[in-house]
């Protein structure tokens, strides 16, 4: 029992807690803001590879970590527009299509990279964001390195979401946004273009989960590897439906979601003799229960799912 | 210019579609093959011979599309009932590693043309018992099953790479991570001398054909269909929804714990946890060039399995990455979605 005390009680927990948290918050505040509109994007899970990927090869390339950001987002929203042109403009399926942006991102993620980068036994690394002192707050016994130990990017995604919060809810952008995913019809009735929004949030939406894969490359760790978003896509569609489509809650989720991965990762040393599979299972298992529990609970934004074609029903 | 539905759907570009999108697919493709500084038609050229240049090349490539004819046709039946199993990849593992267990075991004493059909068998409820899961959480929950099924496609590899660490692990490995293989006389007849090519590959043909017939013929296929284009209709006309979509489901996972179980029977004779290169998610592409039709299934899977294996050639002797292949193949899932669209809806100025 003590040691499970032991490790709430280390600040280290609490400064890897938010540093797992980030990629979840970006990805799944993106994810939220295209449900929002109405559209599911599973194209997540590839568009967060591919920000990964290009955020990591400009900076290799040598561009500064901001720059970096900065096209893993404008990657995110290309690949949004894209999902956008077909489910929106086309009305396609949201499954199919999002799943097969994932396929076409990821591997074009992993060809881009054999090709600029060739193969070597150790990965070529970079300089990633450097944690940053806040005076003062920083020199706190405990809180200090618990809370104020990060790099700009994880405070960047705090900010985000409450941002996002106060658009979605106290902004007419935010209420365009959800009539658009509640009633298109009747947000086409009140002068507001559902389409239009919808391929904005979509685009948004994408240049978030981009960032959110850029961060695993330029914070988290320094260099890409394929396979390194590891699932976190699908965790981020997961949490969106725990936090019932909205910002705050979201941004509680992930955390949440984060201290538990962070206190199995410690779990690990304290119980040897349990195989580490079990912990790394954890996570997808913690997902599946979350969306059993939360499914009928959380309020779908009603149009979700629902291509919107003007003069049709 | 706006978009109208056709009243109907000309039949010439029903079946061109496939085609068209495939071609749109390379294209694309081909400005990437240029990118990387390398002659486009003759990578193409490349991937031909790469694939069927030789005996061996060919029945490599046949090899290849077996397990992908059966993750395709897991996907193909499950998506008909509007079902979005995206779990083959878990299932195919779940159903590799049932063989491995059962076939190492005590009953690999049982003569191979017992074995071999439990061991079918064995590999099948794997698959299916997986795939229950989601399905349970949607009909008990109203969970999404895109994601549960998703999310479990982790935990089924990390479920096999526990196994393989620990119960099942060959002590002959060297350390490596791998099963015990199966029984020698579990292993499938080869189907062409000196090459890999084993009788799975007519397993795969025969159940893409009694798939049709389950589809085209019996009241479970109209079922099926019913639960995918009007689920609240279906019901209304008296469809057993939720005992339908079971038998989908049982079916759906069990086709794709079959593909892992013969992967297993038919080549590697272990399991790892490199077992599959994304054969569960090809099988989605798969499915969705075929349109959903188990006879175009086979060759959806035959288009797939060249692209693999002529981009391994290619790359070789190009220096293209072999990537290309998985981007052209997910690249044709995407044409092939607006391919399908523009069958159903013309462009009006």
């Amino acid at each position: 029992m003590s040691a499970f005390l032991d490790i709430i009680a280390s600040a280290g927990l609490w400064a890897a807690v938010l540093r797992i948290a980030t990629p979840l918050i970006f990805g799944t505040l993106g994810a939220l803001l295209s449900e929002r509109s109405g559209v599911l994007n599973l194209g997540i899970e590839g568009i967060m590879t591919f920000g990964a990927m290009i955020g990591w090869l400009a900076v290799f390339n040598g561009a500064d970590l901001w720059t970096g950001m900065l096209v893993a987002a404008l990657s995110g929203a290309l690949f949004g527009l894209v999902h956008a042109a077909m489910t929106v403009s086309l009305g396609l399926s949201q499954h199919v299509t999002g799943l097969g942006i994932t396929l076409f991102a990821s591997s074009l993620s992993y060809y881009i990279f054999r090709l600029a980068v060739p193969l070597a036994s150790t990965p070529p690394t970079v300089t990633p964001f450097q944690p940053i002192s806040v005076p003062g707050l920083s020199d706190l016994p405990f809180i200090g390195p618990a809370l104020f130990t990060q790099t700009l990017p994880t405070y960047l995604s705090i900010v985000i979401a409450l941002l996002l919060a106060y658009i979605v809810y106290r902004t007419p952008l935010g209420l365009a946004l959800r009539m658009s995913g509640e009633n298109p019809h009747a947000a086409e009735a009140q002068g507001v273009d559902p389409i239009k929004v919808r391929y904005g949030a979509i685009m948004a939406g994408s240049a978030l989960m981009a960032m959110g894969g850029a961060f695993l490359t330029l914070s988290a760790f320094n260099s890409f590897f394929p396979t390194m978003v590891q699932g976190r896509g699908w965790i981020c569609i997961a949490l969106v439906v725990f936090a019932s489509w909205r910002p705050g809650r979201a941004l509680f989720g992930a955390l949440l979601f984060a201290f538990f991965d962070a206190f199995q990762l410690r779990l690990q040393t304290v119980l040897g003799n349990v195989p580490y599979q079990i912990f790394l299972m954890m996570p997808y298992i913690l997902s599946i229960a979350a969306l059993a529990v939360m499914a009928r609970r959380a309020r779908v934004p009603q149009a979700l799912m629902q291509p919107y074609r003007r003069g049709e029903r | 210019m706006r978009l109208e539905r056709r009243e109907h759907r000309p039949l010439l570009l029903v079946v061109l579609s496939p085609i068209l999108a495939v071609v749109a697919a390379l294209a694309i493709a081909g400005i990437l093959i240029a990118a990387a500084g390398a002659p486009v038609l003759e990578a193409y050229g490349r991937i031909l011979t790469g694939a069927f240049g030789t005996r061996l090349a060919a029945t490599e490539t046949l090899t290849r599309a077996t397990p992908l004819m059966l993750t395709g046709l897991a996907a193909a039946v499950a998506f008909r009932a509007r079902l979005w199993n995206i779990g083959a990849e878990g299932q195919f593992y779940l159903g590799a590693i049932m063989v491995a267990a059962l076939g190492s075991s005590v009953l690999s004493s049982l003569p191979g043309p017992v074995l071999i059909p439990l061991l079918f068998a064995a590999g099948a409820i794997a698959g299916m018992a997986l795939m229950l899961v989601p399905l349970w959480l949607r009909l008990r929950f109203s969970v999404d099953e895109v994601v549960t099924s998703l999310l479990l496609n982790f935990v089924a590899v990390l479920f096999v790479s526990m196994m393989i660490d620990g119960p099942l692990k060959d002590p002959l490995a060297f350390g490596w991570p791998q099963s015990m293989p199966v029984a020698e006389h579990a292993l499938l007849p080869k189907l062409i001398e000196r090459s890999r090519l084993h009788i799975g590959l007519v397993v795969a043909i025969v159940a893409a054909l009694l798939v049709y017939l389950l589809q085209a013929r019996t009241v479970f296929g109209l079922q099926s269909r019913a639960a995918g284009l009007n689920p609240e209709g279906a019901v209304f006309a008296g469809v057993p929804l939720g005992r339908t979509l079971v038998k989908v489901a049982c079916l759906s996972g069990g086709l794709a714990g079959l593909a892992g179980a013969i992967e297993v029977m038919g080549v590697k004779s272990y399991v790892t946890t490199d077992l599959s290169p994304g054969y569960g998610y090809a099988g989605i592409i798969v499915a969705m060039l075929a349109n959903l039709n188990p006879i175009g299934v086979i060759a959806a899977a035959l288009f797939t399995a060249t692209m693999f294996v002529g981009a391994d050639g290619m790359s070789r002797a190009m220096g293209i990455p072999t990537y290309i292949a998985d981007v052209t193949v997910a690249l044709s899932l995407l044409t092939m979605l607006v391919a399908i669209f523009f069958t159903q809806y013309r462009i009006r100025r």
